[in-house]
């Protein structure tokens, strides 16, 4: 599914300026703590996070991870979106919590990067 | 055996920085990615070092992070000055932290990592004295996956 397609499902709206949203995402890792972040197996391609620091970046920079979309309305200062933008990961905000914007798009078939279980539309898909 | 050095590089990290905790990290991923380093391997070494370079950022006054790249292997090496690790074993557990909130408000402090740099690495060293400061080296092979 492409990114801008998440945008619409989510209904978010995109911080960056003059960065491409029609990137492929397939595997996305959601939490606040970076450690978590850093310790999959498999490269995720989106972070869904409630951290809005610079911090966010650098680790999604770190891990070759492509874009995040922010959770909860969160919104990173400026400083944050020009670093973003400087490293070519493009930014999104949505207002639902982390647990309605997981499930919706686990439901779509969108899955973690180190999954052992099927896709939400594949439940019983299991690897 | 001593191997041939094809490259070194010297990043210093200021302690308590952590609007430019990262920097290094993210120059030595760009400087082995254009020279054509395996993603994973890449990948790899930039987690290790991040995760250094972060504990030099929270824990640490200043630090040095060292990029030494053989025809065999990548060598990041990290000597700091700060409080140093009076029990190591521990420090290696997963969960153990003694991280401040400023340090989970930002994202880390989970206590993962030492683990994570361990589990990156296909060699790693630690050293620590108290009140003088941490030295880490970590080495990943070029001509593996670790998996």
């Amino acid at each position: 599914m492409k990114l801008n397609q998440l945008k619409e499902i989510l209904q978010a709206k995109v911080l960056t300026n003059h960065l491409p949203i029609d990137i492929e995402i397939n595997n996305i890792i959601a939490s606040d703590l970076m450690s978590d972040v850093l310790n999959t197996k498999n490269p995720a391609e989106l972070l869904l996070t409630g951290l809005s620091n610079n911090q966010a970046v650098r680790t999604c920079e770190i891990a070759g991870i492509k874009a995040i979309i922010f959770v909860r309305g969160k919104t990173p200062d400026e400083e944050t979106i020009k670093l973003a933008e400087s490293c070519k990961i493009p930014l999104l905000s949505c207002d639902l919590s982390m647990f309605e914007t997981c499930g919706l798009l686990y439901s779509r078939g969108l899955k973690n990067p180190d999954s052992k279980y099927g896709t939400g539309n594949n439940p019983s898909g299991r690897i | 055996m001593e191997q041939e050095t094809i490259l070194q590089e010297e990043f210093e990290i200021a302690g308590g920085d952590f609007v430019n905790g990262g920097v290094a990290s993210c120059r030595i991923k760009n400087i082995l990615k254009e020279i054509g380093v395996d993603a994973n391997i890449l990948r790899r070494v930039a987690i290790a070092s991040y995760e250094a370079e972060m504990n030099v950022v929270m824990y640490a006054k200043k630090g040095i992070m060292k990029l030494i790249l053989t025809p065999n292997k990548v060598i990041i090496r990290v000597d700091d000055e700060g409080p140093g690790i009076p029990d190591i074993e521990l420090a290696m557990q997963p969960g153990y932290s003694t991280a401040t909130p400023e340090m989970r408000e930002m994202g880390f402090g989970a206590g993962m990592g030492l683990p994570n740099i361990k589990k990156n690495a296909d060699v790693f060293n630690i050293n620590s004295t108290v009140n003088k400061g941490t030295n880490l080296e970590i080495t990943i092979n070029l001509n593996n996956k670790n998996e």
